[in-house]
């Protein structure tokens, strides 16, 4: 297990460094730099700038220097924001990004648990139906058209919950955390309906059954580990997806997180912010893909005993 | 069997969060609105997060917008006249030439830490702004006064070479180069608010972009209200400054800018009482709001110009009669009735229309009979022949519906056809700036009144005319006689005569004036829509008495 999770982090390395060096020349090739403005520029005003940001030394020594901040866990100065380094940015919107992940999270692992759970009960009857073409719309719904609806209807319509905003007043991080989780939800409402009718047709299930459990037993108690390890498997990557996607969540709530950050880093040409933001994700991604896997094989006996063995 | 059990132990504690996110959710809220009436806490839609809240880093109007409120010139506008009325200074004379102003200082002006704000103070901050290594981006704005850009261009290291002299703790001279009637709107203006010396210097040099004076704790000013939160992305909340030397006028508590980048999450806000001042409207909702009886929504002309640039190098607008024809073959009103649902004034000329003082020269008419005259005299009889052109605009909604209308106007009137290609507002400026282009737009709005700003654009000397645009009586007449021109008569008159050299040759094709649009709750007083569209909260009230505004529906 050890050399395994050891394995996986040493590849985690050159995919993470290739990160770098192509988002670094990416965001230099793009069209348009960090200074421009549709007012003048002095000559001047603009060489002080790009002294005080390195841009005036060669590419090359610039990536080096870039790659030595790194080492020292350094994401450099905002291009935008003066005076504000990346990690200080990173900082502030992280912690809000992760909230309303993991309460999307929630939102997603038990709506579309319980969904996939009940469909698969009764498969090809009104109890499956009606739960997975919820799921499907749910799946086909994006969030920039499902967030807005929401605010229509529960925000000025009802008038019930706050239109925007993130723990400033009561109640305005339910609808984000819908918004953000629904379309999880779908996607889990059909894995775990997946996961449980294959489950629902072993023989340790009829097993079980045989010894007179009743059927909800037999459902929590057997049936549910194993239909849900298609679940768990997607949770991991789920969650990163849940920090990197959660933009448009973010900018219909006006939610002070890192995904506003990010794609206003990419217009702004905020190099610093873009890069340190591309790399700080894809760490993420690559930690969270590595821990589902890690959790998947500790609930999967057959997993665990292949590594056992290794 | 313990771990049999792991999967359902998890549904309890994971029900349990869900139930209480939604508890904690339901209840009745009292919105901002409704308490900022009663509290006299100003709730104020203010676009972007602020980049800088230090006046000599800062650019964008965001910023501006809190800088009003946490500093304070020599002088201030009034809301209503629009007049330059006292700030630090409570009184100043101007020298008979116009070239020397001297600014007497009030002597119960202080900073948030109880400092008296001196001209010395002013003298060093004036000297910072200009300072090439800060790169403050509005330096040039400064550059009538003595000096200014010699030293702000590093020509001259020596800030004593600048025109500022301290004649005493309250007396401040300045000398221009030439004399400007504007100069004193100049001294309003942020390039010119005062910083703290003994703040700046204590948390790194003076020309540092980077320093951390600016943050709450750290922070002095000498504006009506002081710095007491700054949350990133979300809020940043001023309070009543206890020091300021006018604080028995301001009567607001607090002002809360809230960063709002989307004018429809704005507009629903706004809706839900959650602001009390929107910075725009989204223009498919206007229509909704004008029909309404007692409507929110507040217009006003605004000292800003649409217009589109023509780049004169480029194949077929380097002849002077097809640029000429595209002008009298574009119908403005047409543009701003079907595309712009009357939200904005046609404009011909380039200096926006009512601008005080000042009357643009007449350009002709909407005229298509003329229009396919000029383009045949050019060569291109109805149409034939025309090379094509490429209109490239930034990506927005709205351009390209003006575009559209523009592309079968010209098809309709002259033949030709143009296509239209947008591009990212970053990949945009890079396209214009490097003249590679034929046909663009441009907006420019601008913080003072003088007709100058706008004409100043199209001079050969200037970094912002990418139109190729080149003209020696133009350039004489912007660069030399105005400037030097000490009656304003006079001078007006000159800038006449270069704006319709500048509608002559068509190197740019005015479309409209804009309005100022904003929702603003029936509460707030002393917060009259101008014709800069600024807002000086110190004469801004909230009146507890009016319900909140909070839409039909």
């Amino acid at each position: 297990m050890w050399r395994f999770i050891g394995y996986r982090l040493l590849q985690a390395i050159p995919v993470i460094l290739a990160v770098i060096t192509v988002t670094f020349f990416l965001v230099r090739i793009a069209p348009g730099g960090p200074f421009d403005s549709e007012k003048a520029v002095m000559p001047e005003v603009k060489a002080a700038l790009e002294a005080q940001y390195r841009l005036d030394q060669p590419l090359f020594s610039q990536y080096t220097a870039y790659l030595g901040d790194l080492a020292r866990g350094e994401f450099g100065p905002s291009f935008k924001y003066p005076g504000r380094s990346v990690n200080e940015l990173i900082g502030a919107g992280l912690p809000v990004t992760a909230e309303l992940g993991f309460y999307a999270l929630l939102v997603a692992v038990v709506i579309g648990g319980l969904a996939g759970v009940i469909a698969s009960l009764k498969p090809n009857t009104a109890q499956d139906y009606i739960p997975m073409t919820a799921a499907m719309i749910g799946i086909c719904m994006p969030s920039f058209l499902l967030g807005p609806l929401l605010v229509l209807v529960f925000g000025i319509h009802l008038d019930w919950l706050p239109v925007s905003g993130w723990g400033d007043i009561p109640g305005d991080k339910l609808l984000p955390s819908i918004t953000l989780g629904s379309a999880y939800a779908a996607y889990i409402a059909r894995l775990s309906r997946a996961g449980m009718l294959e489950v629902m047709s072993q023989d340790y299930i009829r097993t079980a059954r045989a010894k007179g459990l009743p059927e909800w037993q037999v459902v929590t108690r057997h049936a549910l580990r194993g239909g849900l390890i298609p679940v768990v498997a997607f949770l991991g990557p789920a969650f990163a997806g849940l920090l990197a996607g959660s933009f448009v969540v973010e900018t219909i709530f006006q939610i002070p997180g890192l995904g506003r950050f990010y794609v206003q880093a990419a217009f702004n040409r905020d190099y610093t912010m873009i890069l340190g933001t591309t790399v700080f994700l894809s760490t993420l991604i690559v930690l969270f893909n590595l821990l589902s896997d890690i959790l998947a094989a500790w609930m999967n006996p057959r997993l665990r005993a292949q590594f056992g063995e290794q | 069997m313990a771990t049999d059990n792991s999967a359902t132990r998890w549904v309890g504690p994971l029900l349990a969060a869900l139930l209480a996110l939604c508890v904690g959710s339901c209840g009745f809220n009292e919105s901002n609105v409704a308490a900022g009436n009663r509290d006299g806490v100003f709730h104020f839609g203010n676009g972007t997060e602020p980049q800088s809240i230090d006046p000599h880093v800062m650019s964008g109007s965001p910023e501006v917008n809190i800088a009003r409120a946490l500093f304070e010139g020599l002088v201030t506008r009034h809301p209503h006249t629009m007049e330059m009325v006292p700030g630090v200074a409570e009184r100043w004379d101007i020298s008979e030439d116009g070239k020397v102003y001297t600014f007497y200082l009030n002597p119960r002006a202080r900073w948030s830490n109880r400092d008296p704000v001196t001209a010395e103070d002013f003298r060093w901050s004036l000297h910072r702004s200009l300072h090439p290594q800060l790169g403050n981006q509005l330096a040039y704005t400064l550059f009538g006064i003595v000096g200014a850009q010699d030293f702000a261009t590093g020509r001259n290291t020596d800030p004593e070479s600048v025109g500022i002299d301290v004649l005493d703790d309250l007396t401040l001279r300045i000398r221009l180069n030439n004399p400007d009637p504007y100069f004193l709107s100049t001294m309003g203006t942020y390039p010119t608010y005062p910083v703290h010396r003994a703040t700046v210097e204590a948390h790194g040099q003076w020309t540092d972009r980077f320093a951390q004076w600016t943050r709450v704790g750290n922070f002095v000013g000498n504006g009506p209200f002081v710095l007491s939160e700054w949350k990133l992305n979300r809020r940043l909340v001023v309070t009543r400054s206890e020091t300021y030397w006018d604080r028995e006028k301001v009567t607001l508590n607090a002002v809360v800018f809230h960063p709002i980048e989307s004018a429809t999450a704005e507009e629903k806000m706004f809706r839900a009482g959650q602001l009390h001042f929107t910075q725009l409207v989204p223009l498919s909702k206007i229509p909704g709001y004008q029909a309404m009886d007692n409507s929110p929504y507040q217009q006003h002309r605004w000292q800003g110009t649409y217009f589109l640039q023509l780049n004169v190098r480029r194949d077929p607008l380097d002849d002077k009669r097809v640029r000429q024809a595209l002008a009298l073959a574009t119908d403005r009103q047409k543009i701003v009735n079907t595309v712009l649902l009357k939200t904005e004034v046609p404009n011909s000329a380039l200096v926006p229309v009512n601008t005080p003082g000042y009357q643009s020269p007449p350009a002709p008419d909407y005229d298509p009979q003329r229009a396919r005259q000029l383009l045949a005299a050019a060569g291109y009889p109805g149409g034939e022949g025309w090379p094509g052109m490429e209109f490239v605009f930034n990506t927005s909604e709205n351009h390209r519906k003006i575009a559209v209308v523009l592309q079968q106007m010209w098809q309709e009137a002259l033949g030709i056809s143009i296509t239209l290609a947008n591009q990212e507002w970053k990949v945009y400026l890079d396209t214009i700036n490097e003249g590679d282009y034929t046909l663009s737009r441009m907006g420019w709005i601008a913080s003072n009144l003088d007709p100058a700003t706008y004409l100043n654009i199209f001079t050969s000397e200037s970094g912002i005319n990418r139109t190729g645009f080149s003209n020696a009586r133009y350039d004489e007449i912007m660069l030399e006689l105005a400037p030097a021109e000490a009656d304003p008569e006079k001078r007006n008159a000159l800038m006449r005569e270069a704006e319709a050299i500048l509608l002559e040759e068509v190197p740019l094709l005015p479309l409209y004036t804009y309005n100022s649009k904003h929702l603003v709750q029936p509460s707030v007083k002393g917060a009259p829509p101008n014709v800069l569209d600024v807002q000086n909260y110190k004469y801004i009230s909230l009146d507890p008495a009016i319900p909140v505004w909070k839409g039909e529906g």
